[in-house]
């Protein structure tokens, strides 16, 4: 674990609102130099504080209308391998997100169709097909946050 | 309308979005003319809508994350929106869904430790307004999150 100081928090901050600003016009408005600022972020790099980029992009505008968190419960626990599963599940296009859990779900997939009855389609063909799965949980995204988290 | 070359810059830009414009535009088969040029377009008609530093919480000592799916009291015309509005003052709330579905909300919490998770639960969680129900699952692995999407 790393520990940041105000000014990497700062430059943290602006990264993760705008990462294509360039270091120089960066270090100006935080008052740092360009070679003190480039220095800041490619320890920020290095050390895995910033794991990379993320384009975002509008999902409507783009003729994906739904997006849906699906809960999954693996059927047959021990009979089907979990690397199976996450092999298959990975390779789906629409699959935007796996997560692995604990609790009422085994995974967390995130998936997005360009309207309710691609999604049926998706999900009837692809995600019912995969080895081993069971109980399935749809939840509708209505509206999606991200915050700036803890980084002071 | 988007065209063939505008997908394909951006299905480039999405599997590497820490790309330089000479490099992107090489990939897409586009002169980097060409591709400054559509970019400052979709970015100007609203579709391309940033790119972000991805932040990795467990390098900074953010050792767990919990999703807690949460339920709401819809008696109370404005339980939605208080309910929002606090949880948007708690730090380490990272993200925040609201769903159609069996769950009303999802918040993406991270914590130190479990003892950390613990203070947060019952001083910052717990003392939201409006829970009916709340149920958390603990993130063992992100075995995919590279939310591409297939343009």
């Amino acid at each position: 674990m790393i520990e940041l100081d105000t000014m990497d928090r700062r430059i943290l901050r602006a990264l993760a609102e705008d990462a294509t600003q360039s270091t120089s016009a960066l270090g100006r408005s935080m008052g740092l130099s360009q070679p003190a600022t480039w220095r800041r972020i490619k320890r920020l790099r290095e050390t895995g504080v910033i794991a990379g980029q993320r384009l975002e992009l509008d999902r409507e505008r783009l003729g994906f209308g739904v997006s849906v968190f699906l809960g999954v419960k693996l059927a047959t626990k021990g009979r089907v391998s979990l690397e199976d599963f996450e092999r298959a599940v990975t390779a789906i296009p629409e699959v935007q997100t796996v997560e692995h859990i604990l609790g009422v779900y085994d995974y967390r997939l995130r998936i997005v169709a360009r309207d309710i009855a691609d999604f049926e389609r998706v999900l009837r063909r692809r995600i019912m097909a995969l080895p081993g799965v069971g109980d399935v949980e749809a939840n509708v995204l209505l509206s999606e946050e991200r915050r700036p988290g803890p980084i002071g | 309308m988007l065209d063939d070359t505008d997908r394909r810059i951006l299905r480039h830009y999405q599997h590497d979005a820490a790309l330089g414009p000479a490099e992107l535009a090489a990939r897409a088969g586009v002169t980097p003319a060409t591709c400054a040029r559509r970019l400052e377009r979709m970015q100007a008609a609203g579709i391309i809508l940033g790119n972000r530093a991805v932040i990795n919480w467990r390098a900074l000592g953010y050792e767990v994350e919990v999703s807690l799916r949460v339920t709401l009291d819809k008696t109370l015309a404005r339980a939605f929106d208080e309910f929002m509005a606090a949880a948007r003052d708690v730090p380490e709330v990272v993200e925040l869904q609201s769903f159609l579905g069996r769950v009303d909300i999802r918040l993406s919490v991270i914590a130190r430790d479990m003892s950390h998770y613990q203070q947060i639960y019952r001083q910052s969680i717990l003392t939201l307004p409006h829970i009916a129900d709340i149920e958390a699952l603990m993130h063992v692995a992100r075995i995919k999150s590279n939310e591409v999407l297939p343009l």
